[in-house]
């Protein structure tokens, strides 16, 4: 009986050991320096909130503990797309000033492996900028450092938050730099293709509501102009 | 005994680590893909969209009645000429597979579009382009600009049409959108 309690209790803690070890892992984790960094492409900044009211439109599976906005918005509850979540939203300029308005639909991801410190999210953006013209940007998102550093810290916090000053790159593909692909549609990036890579600031997150302060930023590396045509 | 525990402790790592390899965190729901194949290797499939009870967000400027209850749409000047619309998106059978939105406008720096981003979650997204001005039999042509999965290497054209509802010849809100889409693949050599 004793052999039988020690072999159960040594697997007890061979587990708890893996998932301590998986868990604080300090080899993996999204960068915080983007691959557009030296680029000598124009880069255009686009930053939007992530919280939800201040979105137009945010709407899931109505069982998140993000709430949807506004709070009648028809909800993604259809097995298909219960994995995915909408958001419409006013895209800033590097000033603050309004640039544009974005269309961002991401769906968790098959490929996700936990084992390989990946969480990962297909998602698209539709963007419309008066002065650019119209996009498509396609992408695959890395959540786990942000689900790591903040969502389970803010959920492990007796006040059920998260505070602090947290910058990651989640951008991984399917460029060969962990950048996202851009295709331009009209304005003067018709018919371009350009790169990009999105990123997260977070300031405060609430166990219980979401995303308190925290900023999405876009960085779109375009051609120069008088090479985009 | 210490043997045992030290068994136990790598038959546990094993274990939590077979666990997590082998369990799929992620499953996504998947319907049967309606895809009718041509016999020069293309193929054809149809979306739907049902008005008005598909439709997740109506966004323009000035607008009486907003969809969905309580929107608050943002007034800028950059967004007067511009409408954008949110939809869940159906298979032939009716069944909900995706999301959708559709961007129109007439902006004076780049002349009139219309485009549509659907998102497949268990198959890929598309970013289709369309013609301005539909034809005179109400189609509208479009184009597979960009796609990724399942859609990636595809090209091919998207006929748009707006159905009113039988019953209903006034309104312009009730019926459905029909998307018919035409995609071949990358031609490949035959060994």
């Amino acid at each position: 009986m004793k052999y039988l309690i020690s072999l159960l209790v040594g697997m007890l803690i061979g587990a708890t050991v893996f998932v301590l070890v998986l868990y604080y892992n300090p080899f993996v984790g999204n960068p915080s320096v983007s691959p557009l960094a030296v680029s000598k492409l124009d880069l255009v900044d686009l930053s939007y909130s992530l919280v939800s009211s201040d979105s137009i439109v945010l709407t899931n599976d109505g069982e998140s503990h993000v709430q949807t906005h506004p709070a009648k918005v028809l909800q993604l509850w259809e097995p298909a797309v219960k994995n995915t979540r909408g958001l419409v939203t006013i895209l800033t300029d590097g000033r603050g000033e309004p640039a544009g308005l974005g269309v961002k639909f991401s769906s968790d991801s098959e490929r996700t492996e936990l084992i390989n410190s990946k969480v990962l999210v297909e998602s698209v953006w539709h963007i419309y900028l008066p002065e650019r013209g119209t996009f498509f940007v396609d992408q695959t998102e890395n959540y786990w450092s942000y689900l790591r550093d903040i969502v389970v810290s803010a959920r492990l916090n007796s006040g059920d938050n998260w505070r602090g000053s947290w910058h990651r790159i989640t951008t991984v593909g399917p460029g060969a730099l962990g950048t996202a692909r851009v295709t331009g549609s009209t304005g003067d990036l018709a018919d371009t293709q350009a790169e990009a890579v999105e990123s997260i600031l977070a300031r405060a997150y609430s166990a219980i509501t979401g995303p308190v302060a925290i900023t999405g930023n876009l960085t779109i590396a375009l051609p120069h102009q008088n090479e985009s045509k | 005994m210490f043997k045992t525990f030290y068994l136990g402790i790598v038959l546990g790592i094993a274990a939590a680590a077979a666990l997590v390899y082998l369990y799929p965190v992620v499953d996504l729901h998947r319907e049967s893909s309606l895809i009718v194949v041509h016999a020069n290797g293309g193929n054809s499939e149809s979306f739907h969209i049902r008005l008005p009870g598909d439709r997740i967000m109506a966004g323009v400027s000035g607008m009486a009645e907003s969809t969905p209850p309580g929107l608050e749409w943002p007034e800028h000047d950059f967004l007067k000429n511009v409408q954008t619309e949110l939809f869940k998106i159906r298979n032939e059978n009716g069944v909900v597979i995706g999301a959708a939105s559709r961007m129109s406008g007439s902006p004076e720096q780049h002349g009139s579009f219309v485009e549509w981003a659907l998102h497949l979650p268990a198959r890929g997204s598309m970013f289709l382009t369309m013609a301005a001005n539909p034809s005179a039999d109400g189609f509208r042509e479009g184009w597979l600009r960009a796609g990724t999965r399942e859609f990636l290497t595809l090209q091919g054209t998207v006929l748009e049409r707006f159905i009113r509802l039988a019953g209903d010849p006034d309104s312009d809100s009730t019926g459905r959108i029909e998307l018919s889409a035409a995609f071949v693949g990358p031609a490949e050599e035959v060994e």
